[in-house]
């Protein structure tokens, strides 16, 4: 197994206070990494530092490096955009871009230089494929994509990601708002993207992460209590807290 | 004594309602007043000609060009500085005491009276910098005096704009200029227009700050430094000079319905950017 | 194509915002350099607080133009403020929604109407009807006030409107649910919840008429004397700048800038008082 991410005593800083502590952690690629915790154990702040996302708030520092193929990515000459352009975002809510779903899709590839019509459509079909909507959209592209379902919003974002042909995925609670099919949905694109990608999948639904994750990170209070592979934390955890919150004891 | 809450409640909707007829009454009464003296007037003759005698007969035909291109040139000048000014307050820069200070001070200059932007542009436009009357003059105090308003529209706009699609754009990959292009502006873009176009509204009736920078010409003008005289200036002079009531009640009536056009074009235009939206 | 990078759009920024922040800078500096220096040259007591204004003999006491603008303004606030709270108590709680999304950009319309337009009027239809029975000239403070408090109420209408619509409506349904009746549900809840809103848009109404000019030359007679009655003559601050600038030289026009700080001021103050009320509110929620 390759290694993706180096995360080493990494320190997370809001306002002056600690949001993770000490985060040691290493990341293969082609697996889909799951993060589980309670609300507020900076499961979020975690996923969002890998691609610098948390930079856009203010007041914010960080110590310790994350390593991405071997090079720190708070390096000093680390150029955050084109990181970005490597790593993809889901969030949480499903945000189109208030333009049509062609658009949604080619937004980031046209920004990156991508000006032929016949290479943006091939990636408008190809992405929108990988997250299984295409059959759904494939008449229907310039309609708006504020005009789909929850569902398949967000399945839109995943496509729209995916778009940029990036190395890394991550996912913030993907499938938080979205019906039971929905995230069937989303959870089969990704067992399918893992072979391609890597993938960091946050959630606060455990049952989500024991179906899908290879491997999964327990955190608590914004510390990485523990982590392993997704069999061993759910039948034999070592700490007595994953334990707990596994069974359903807190969060 | 207590009254039933039902009579008092019969007799607040019976003045509530009595006011609202009345306002609406007032309201409705001023505008078929002025069209309804005013429309006979008006006709495709007293648009393109020119006045004689001091406006007493004949058109108006040189103060419609000036109410076209005082508030245009305004408008070019204000629009672009106060959209980007609006940008770069909103996303370039922390909120701070100075950004507190700054939105404070537009607010308080969109309130001044424009009397005081007249008073500004006479000192400093015509006689200190030696413009003399002229579209230049006008169009330099207009564009001054809409700025404020323009900066604080725009910055609103910007502001409104849903916080995650700047961070989906940036998640892409996009730097901040491109997602200003691409994503924020377009959105903006209904309130920025809203602002513009009231801008221009206001423009058109503005006759203190008008009168005294871009004088009272009647003649067609022919360079930037020309005098020239806007409908609403011209509408004023008519009235207080007594020179013509009849063609007093023309220029308004022309005044009114280009405001109104001005107006209606701007809802207009946020409702279709609304609706494509989505 | 990159003509200019990142770094080089923001310094672009930068400089515009920073000539846009500049030239509204160099106005108030402008204003305020030309006329205070007046004001304490002059003296403040007898500035503000004469009664003299004669610039022919150097004398510029504008008392009767302060009274005259706070009357004015006071006058406009008493019609059209109770006026425009009921329009928009009406159009937001008793009408149909249908009717009020009608007539809210209606009113709001009647708003972009050139001030000339309302002054005319005054001129050739309050004017003579004040006459007729109320007596005096017709031109009058009476008439100012009417006209002033017309033109204010499509700004205290809509802005109040927003805000009784902002209440939310587990406010009203709670009072009702209770038995209470509608009316009763508006003066004990409704209106407390959106007082700061409504106190918001009457003070912003009131800034619109201080800077009045047009309308008010028109209608108000502009005579320079302390008004003891409605019926009487008056000139206002606004006024007396715009009827005295095309000829004004000298200390006189120093006299006129200084008028302008006034008024300057004054829109601060109101101001202040309207970001208060507006942060009121929103900070309720």
């Amino acid at each position: 197994m390759r290694i993706k991410f180096q995360i080493k005593n990494f320190y997370f800083f809001y306002n002056g206070s600690p949001v993770l502590k000490d985060i040691n952690l290493e990341i293969n690629a082609g697996e889909i990494l799951g993060v589980i915790g309670p609300a507020g154990s900076g499961k979020t702040t975690f996923l969002r530092s890998l691609n610098r996302m948390n930079e856009l708030e203010t007041d914010t520092r960080t110590e310790g490096t994350i390593l991405m193929d071997g090079q720190n990515i708070y390096g000093k000459d680390v150029d955050v955009v084109s990181l970005r352009k490597k790593i993809g975002m889901v969030f949480a809510m499903p945000v189109p871009l208030p333009m049509s779903i062609y658009e949604n899709v080619v937004y980031g590839p046209r920004l990156s230089g991508i000006k032929n019509k016949a290479e943006l459509d091939h990636l408008v079909e190809k992405s929108l494929t990988e997250a299984f909507i295409w059959d759904e959209v494939k008449d229907r592209l310039k309609l708006s994509g504020l005009r789909l379902s929850g569902g398949q919003q967000q399945r839109l974002c995943l496509a729209r990601t995916l778009a940029m042909r990036p190395e890394v995925i991550l996912l913030d609670e993907p499938s938080s708002g979205l019906d039971p099919i929905s995230t069937a949905k989303i959870e089969d694109a990704l067992t399918l993207l893992k072979k391609e990608y890597t993938i960091i999948l946050v959630t606060n639904n455990t049952k989500q992460a024991a179906r899908v994750a290879d491997r999964t990170a327990f955190f608590l209070m914004g510390e990485m209590v523990e982590e392993g592979t997704t069999s061993q934390i759910f039948t034999a955890p070592r700490k007595k807290e994953t334990h707990d919150y596994i069974t359903g004891r807190f969060g | 004594m207590r009254i039933d809450p039902r009579h008092t409640q019969k007799a607040a909707v019976a003045i509530l309602a009595g006011a609202t007829v009345l306002v609406l009454l007032i309201l409705v009464f001023i505008i078929v007043f002025i069209l309804e003296k005013g429309l006979p007037v008006v006709n495709l003759q007293f648009l393109t000609t020119n006045p004689q005698e001091m406006g007493r007969s004949g058109g108006i035909f040189p103060t419609i060009i000036g109410t076209i291109i005082l508030p245009v040139v305004a408008l070019l000048i204000a629009t672009p500085l106060g959209v980007f000014t609006a940008v770069y307050l909103s996303e370039y820069t922390r909120e701070n005491t100075l950004t507190r200070i700054i939105r404070f001070g537009t607010d308080c200059l969109a309130g001044i009276p424009s009397i005081i932007f007249g008073l500004f542009g006479y000192i400093f436009f015509v006689i200190t910098l030696q413009m003399g009357w002229s579209i230049m003059a006008g169009s330099l105090t207009l564009a001054v005096m809409v700025l404020p308003t323009i900066i604080r529209t725009s910055e609103e706009a910007v502001r409104a704009v849903p916080k995650v699609y700047r961070e989906v754009s940036f998640s892409l990959g996009a730097s901040g200029w491109q997602t200003v292009r691409k994503v924020i502006l377009p959105n903006a873009l209904p309130g920025i227009v809203t602002g513009v176009m009231l801008s221009i509204g206001r423009s058109i009736g503005e006759t203190a700050a008008v009168i005294f920078t871009a004088g009272s010409s009647l003649r067609i003008p022919t360079s930037a430094f020309d005098s020239v005289r806007t409908m609403a200036v011209h509408f004023y002079l008519l009235a207080r000079e007594g020179i013509s009531q009849e063609n007093a009640y023309g220029t308004a009536a022309t005044l009114i319905i280009a405001v109104l056009i001005v107006n209606l074009t701007a809802y207009w235009i946020m409702n279709r950017f609304i609706a494509r939206r989505g | 194509m990159k003509l200019v990078g990142e770094k080089g759009v923001k310094r672009i920024l930068m400089a515009v915002a920073f000539s846009a922040i500049s030239a509204l800078l160099l106005i108030t500096l402008f204003i305020i350099n030309e006329g205070l220096p007046f004001i304490f040259k002059y003296g403040i007591k007898d500035f503000l607080f004469a009664s003299d204004w004669n610039p022919a003999q150097g004398k510029f006491g504008i008392f009767p133009m302060i009274a005259a603008s706070l009357w004015v303004t006071f006058g406009a606030m008493i019609i059209g403020a109770p006026l425009g709270v009921a329009v928009a108590l009406f159009l937001s709680e008793y009408a149909p929604r249908p009717l009020m999304k009608a007539v809210k950009p209606t009113i709001e319309l009647l708003a972009a109407i050139p001030s000339v337009v309302y002054g005319f009027i005054g001129v050739v239809v309050l004017a003579p009807f004040i006459r007729s029975y109320f007596g005096g000239p017709g031109l009058s403070l009476l008439a100012g006030c009417i006209i002033l408090g017309i033109m204010i109420l499509p700004t205290v209408i809509s802005i109040s409107i927003d805000s009784i619509m902002a209440v939310p409506r587990s406010y009203r349904e709670g009072s009702l649910a209770l038995g209470a009746t509608t009316w009763q549900t508006i003066h004990m809840v409704t209106i407390k919840a959106s007082k700061s809103g409504i106190i918001a848009s009457i003070i912003l109404g009131l800034g619109r008429a201080v800077g009045e000019t047009m309308a008010v030359i028109m209608v108000s007679g502009n005579s320079v004397n302390i008004p003891h009655a409605a019926t009487d003559s008056v000139r206002t601050l606004t006024a007396n700048i715009a009827l005295e600038m095309s000829y004004a030289t000298g200390m006189h026009r120093e006299a006129l800038f200084a008028t302008g700080v006034v008024l300057f001021i004054g829109i601060i103050i109101l101001n202040s008082f309207a970001s208060v009320a507006l942060r009121k509110r929103t900070a309720k929620r």
